[in-house]
């Protein structure tokens, strides 16, 4: 049965069916415009998930749940609101239900000394002061996802939602549960501790290539 | 003496908000006032942004698996 021979149902039911067959027929309709809906922003969906979670499987695992949840109660989202921050809501409460985040003891280095360390060593890498929107291609994409990752998960989802799923600190603070003051602390720190992260990825990087040099 | 002791260090501290566009009209203008005049603050703004830019689209690359998007269609309440 299409959604377009629901809607058909719904605005036009036979005498003999009675108005319980019209209910049926609209509450049938509005739950596969639901699903069709939350179905079109699963990249979107995904695209945070793969970074809120440790790995790309448990990743998968997350997405999978959400979506099954979300279309067993999809009648407790109100139409017209923010179906994506509803469905994050879901999969970040899964995540944290499940435990299944890394538990890191956040970095306490002092991240204050300079802030402009990732820009020094960047630079540096090459004995040449640079430009600052060419320096940021010295870190691969390997670099990036791997900082990331390590980056403690407070700080993460904070990150995830605002820098790459685009919410506002608001929807943010909705999805997580936490006040928009504490999105906006996390989010200030966790973007040092990030770029501590990608300093330290970029490093390591160097001193395997150094390494890989030397034996060869 | 470190950033944080210079006059730089206010609008270092409107960088994220600025970036975020969470300053008020006012705090924007006071923000670029000094951008105007400081290439050091340009250039911290330059760096930070850029690196954001970057940082979104390097995860951004990593699209869903294909088996992962029937598993979802899959997972549909079948109509009665």
């Amino acid at each position: 049965m299409t959604a377009g021979t629901l809607a058909r149902m719904a605005e036009a039911p036979s005498n003999a069916a009675g108005p319980d067959a019209a209910r049926l027929a609209t509450e049938a309709r509005d739950r596969v415009r639901f699903e069709e809906e939350a179905l079109g922003l699963s990249d979107q969906v995904y695209r945070v998930a793969r970074h809120l979670a440790s790995s790309r499987e448990e990743a998968d695992d997350l997405v999978q749940e959400t979506y099954a949840r979300a279309f067993r109660s999809w009648r407790s989202y109100t139409p017209g609101t923010n179906l994506r921050a509803w469905l994050l809501r879901i999969l970040t409460n899964l995540n944290i239900d499940r435990g299944r985040r890394k538990q890191r003891t956040p970095q306490m280095q002092p991240l204050e000394a300079n802030d402009y360390y990732l820009y020094d060593k960047l630079a540096e890498s090459d004995g040449s002061p640079s430009d600052e929107e060419k320096v940021v291609e010295r870190l691969s994409q390997d670099n990036i996802v791997s900082a990331l990752s390590d980056v403690p998960h407070d700080f993460r989802d904070v990150i995830v939602l605002v820098d790459i799923g685009d919410f506002s600190y608001q929807d943010a603070a909705q999805i997580l549960g936490i006040p928009i003051g504490t999105v906006m602390s996390r989010l200030h720190r966790g973007r040092r501790i990030l770029k501590r992260e990608l300093a330290d990825t970029f490093d390591e990087d160097g001193v395997n290539a150094a390494d890989q040099e030397e034996s060869t | 003496m470190t950033a944080h002791d210079d006059p730089c260090a206010h609008c270092e501290e409107m960088m994220q908000p600025y970036l975020d566009h969470m300053l008020s009209d006012e705090e924007m203008r006071e923000a670029e006032m000094h951008l105007d005049k400081c290439a050091w603050c340009r250039k911290r703004y330059r760096f930070e942004e850029s690196l954001r830019i970057y940082v979104r689209q390097a995860v951004s690359k990593d699209p869903m698996p294909a088996e992962l998007k029937e598993k979802l269609a899959a997972l549909r309440v079948p109509l009665d």
